[in-house]
């Protein structure tokens, strides 16, 4: 056996079944390896998506997401993604190439020193300098990259390395690093304070965030919210940690969220924060949820607590494991007259917007599509103008809603639709771009192609890139720079190119037998949903 | 304010540009930085002076302890610790101040340890505000260069119950 075939190895006692990447010298002993194992190979495009696809598995499955590319270009390439999934906190193993250990240093052809480049982009990184030490990397990669706060992590290996023989293939049962232990139960005494405020509480209000969601505590969530009747409103990567349409739901907070949820926060006199990290676009001004409110700030993650607001109660641990503990304590509760005036608020603080009837609304398309998409179908927003109409307007029941959060990553949305039909290949899975973040991963319609994904994608066409073109619009009163996405290809040419099924929307009265059209079958359609050019989301 | 942070680390490559560049991307500032081997082989002491507020201080302590190659973060109070450090200055002297450059030395407990027939070098082990008396005592002489540590620092002995 040598260090490739070992490499291998680890991936199937990982229990991994697919590898998204792009091979070239320095990683084809490994992909030579891999031939011998069913592991499935998954060709992606470009170096960038072999990320992204791993993260739309990995969020789906609750897997540690893999992907394996070469040296220097092959290997930067992969930074953009492994960006994208260490901002929302993604499980990923990240496999490089490297050039020859003695070579390191020298600048040879395709050598790039990726773990010192990656570095405040990854959880953790490997540099493996011996085939011996294969198995405990791995091993603890994918104990590192799962547990406590999630993300991505890095191995390269030389190819001297993975040519290496290895004499003795010994997996560990157990990771043994003194460096890392994450707290995933809550403390006692901390939780118990929660409780006792909550029962002070006139006015509380759960924020959840993505962490929700990673810890796999939608249903805890629910279950917390209804005993002690305490309304919920999410972040941008929180959304699905409550279905839309529970009555205790009240939407997405921040800039570009629902004017209720803002207001639930704003008036709340008790903020429970779960797994969200306070973040500018979510919670614009820290000072309002800390001001004349308890704020309880409930992360996996102690260095998130206090980061950008400071709580009146931390409390270090997994979402799962503290609603658990939560739940345990019987308290009464009355917050109907609370719950009342938000649902009042729902009701009459309505968007401002007022679309041009000639054309297609984004809003209601979308809250139209996602409607008549399977119960537990998957969402994949990308990023954009469409990504705060999908936000705002996407109705999330027993499925999952995905999108590039943190980092806003253009592009994000196919790659990662494709990943997360790989995954669970029995669900919907329907990705909605524009066309600016089309055309950044159209190329990935071969490899949906090739390995037969699929995935539906609407393209919300504005023939600019919206979201800037707005706030150029706003900021430098419509002096427009650079937003005209004029000479962007013929939408129904492409699609005949990959062979998949096309629509265009173009009128609003086409709107329910174009979505029917959509949905129907199993099968990849391209959906292009010509919208007024001058459309903006507030 | 000031802290020092007395970190425990892997002893690795690359662990210290780990540990450097979280302070630099997190804009912490760093005063001084020293690392060196433990009686443990596979554990370097890093220790680290840096400034901010209450805010900052806390954040950087945390960061540290969310790095997978530290193993243990402790913080002193200048009151409850001990630090010192180590600085080599080279001065160029003459007959006239000659004296006075051996008084200053002498005064702060500081010793000559090379000389040629126009420079000589002075060491000095102290407290870093001593370090900095010394320099600003130097100021009329005319300094060729210095070297300095930075400061290295362990909590105060306590008899263990």
């Amino acid at each position: 056996m040598n260090g490739a075939q070992a490499m291998v190895k680890c991936l199937e006692l990982e229990g991994v079944e697919m590898v998204f990447g792009y091979p070239g010298v320095a990683i084809c002993p490994f992909y030579d390896g891999i031939l011998d194992s069913d592991i499935r190979t998954i060709l992606i495009r470009t170096e960038q998506n072999a990320a992204h696809a791993a993260s739309g598995l990995a969020r789906v499955t609750g897997k540690v997401g893999v992907c394996a590319v070469t040296s220097g270009p092959g290997a930067t390439n992969l930074i953009t993604g492994i960006a994208t999934a260490f901002a929302d906190s993604i499980p990923l193993v990240c496999i490089t190439g490297q050039v020859n250990s003695e070579l390191i240093g020298s600048d040879v052809f395709q050598e790039a020193d990726i773990t010192g480049a990656a570095e405040s982009f990854v959880k953790y990184s490997y540099l493996v300098k011996k085939a011996e030490d294969i198995p405990r990397i791995f091993k603890e990669a994918f104990y590192i990259a799962n547990t406590g706060r999630k993300g991505p992590v890095l191995i390269d290996v030389p190819i001297d390395v993975q040519n290496a023989p290895l004499r003795k293939f010994a997996y560990p049962e157990t990771v043994n690093l003194r460096t890392y232990k994450p707290t995933v139960k809550g403390h006692a005494v901390q939780i118990k304070k929660v409780m006792d405020q909550l029962q002070k509480a006139k006015r509380p209000v759960i924020c959840a965030g993505g962490g929700v969601l990673l810890s796999g505590a939608q249903e805890m969530l629910s279950q917390f919210a209804h005993k002690y009747r305490v309304p919920v409103v999410t972040t941008m990567m929180g959304i699905g940690a409550m279905q839309t349409e529970d009555e205790l739901f009240f939407g997405m907070v921040g800039n570009n969220g629902a004017p209720c949820a803002n207001r639930a926060m704003n008036d709340a006199d008790m903020v429970i924060m779960v797994g969200a990290r306070v973040a500018d676009r979510a919670v614009n001004q820290p000072e309002i949820i800390t001001r004349d409110k308890v704020l309880v700030h409930m992360d996996v993650d102690p260095a998130e607590i206090g980061k950008n607001a400071g709580p009146t109660i931390p409390l270090v641990g997994d979402a799962k494991h503290i609603f658990e503990a939560l739940l345990e304590t019987e308290i009464d509760v009355d917050h109907d007259s609370w719950i009342g005036t938000l649902c009042e608020y729902r009701r009459t603080l309505t968007e401002k917007r007022r679309p041009d009837p000639s054309f297609v609304d984004p809003a209601r398309f979308i809250s139209k599509l996602s409607d008549r998409m399977e119960k537990d179908a998957i969402y994949v927003a990308d990023v954009g103008q469409n990504q705060i109409w999908s936000c705002k307007n996407c109705i999330v029941r027993e499925g999952k809603f995905l999108t590039s959060g943190g980092m806003g990553t253009m592009g994000y949305s196919i790659p990662a639709a494709m990943g997360a039909k790989l995954g669970l290949p029995d669900r919907q899975v329907v990705a909605v771009c524009g066309d600016g973040s089309f055309q950044m991963s159209m190329m990935e319609l071969a490899t949906m192609r090739q390995h037969q994904v699929p995935v539906k994608i609407v393209v919300i066409a504005n023939r600019y890139l919206g979201m800037v073109r707005e706030y150029q619009k706003n900021t430098y009163n419509g002096r427009y720079s650079v937003v005209d996405l004029s000479g962007s290809p013929d939408l129904s040419c492409i699609a005949r190119a990959y062979g998949m099924r096309f629509i265009r929307l173009e009128k609003s009265e086409e709107e329910d037998r174009a979505i029917e059209e959509f949905l129907r079958g199993d099968e990849s359609v391209l959906m292009e949903c010509v919208i007024d050019p001058m459309d903006v989301v507030k | 304010m000031k802290k020092i942070y007395s970190v425990l680390v892997e002893n690795r490559s690359g662990v210290l540009c780990k540990v450097a560049g979280l302070f630099s991307r997190r804009a912490f500032n760093i005063d001084s930085l020293v690392v060196g081997e433990t009686d443990d082989p596979t554990v370097s002491c890093m220790t680290i002076v840096s400034s901010g507020d209450d805010h900052t201080l806390e954040q950087i302590e945390k960061q540290l302890n969310k790095k997978l190659d530290v193993i243990k973060v402790k913080t002193f109070e200048e009151y409850d610790s001990v630090s010192r450090e180590l600085m080599l200055v080279k001065v160029k002297y003459n007959r006239n101040n000659r004296r006075d450059i051996m008084e200053i030395t002498d005064i702060l407990k500081a010793q000559i340890v090379d000389m040629s027939r126009t420079q000589m070098m002075i060491q000095l082990c102290d407290i870093p505000q001593r370090a900095e008396l010394f320099l600003k005592m130097l100021q009329s002489v005319s300094i060729v260069e210095v070297a300095r540590t930075g400061t290295v620092a362990l909590s105060k002995c306590h008899d263990q119950e």
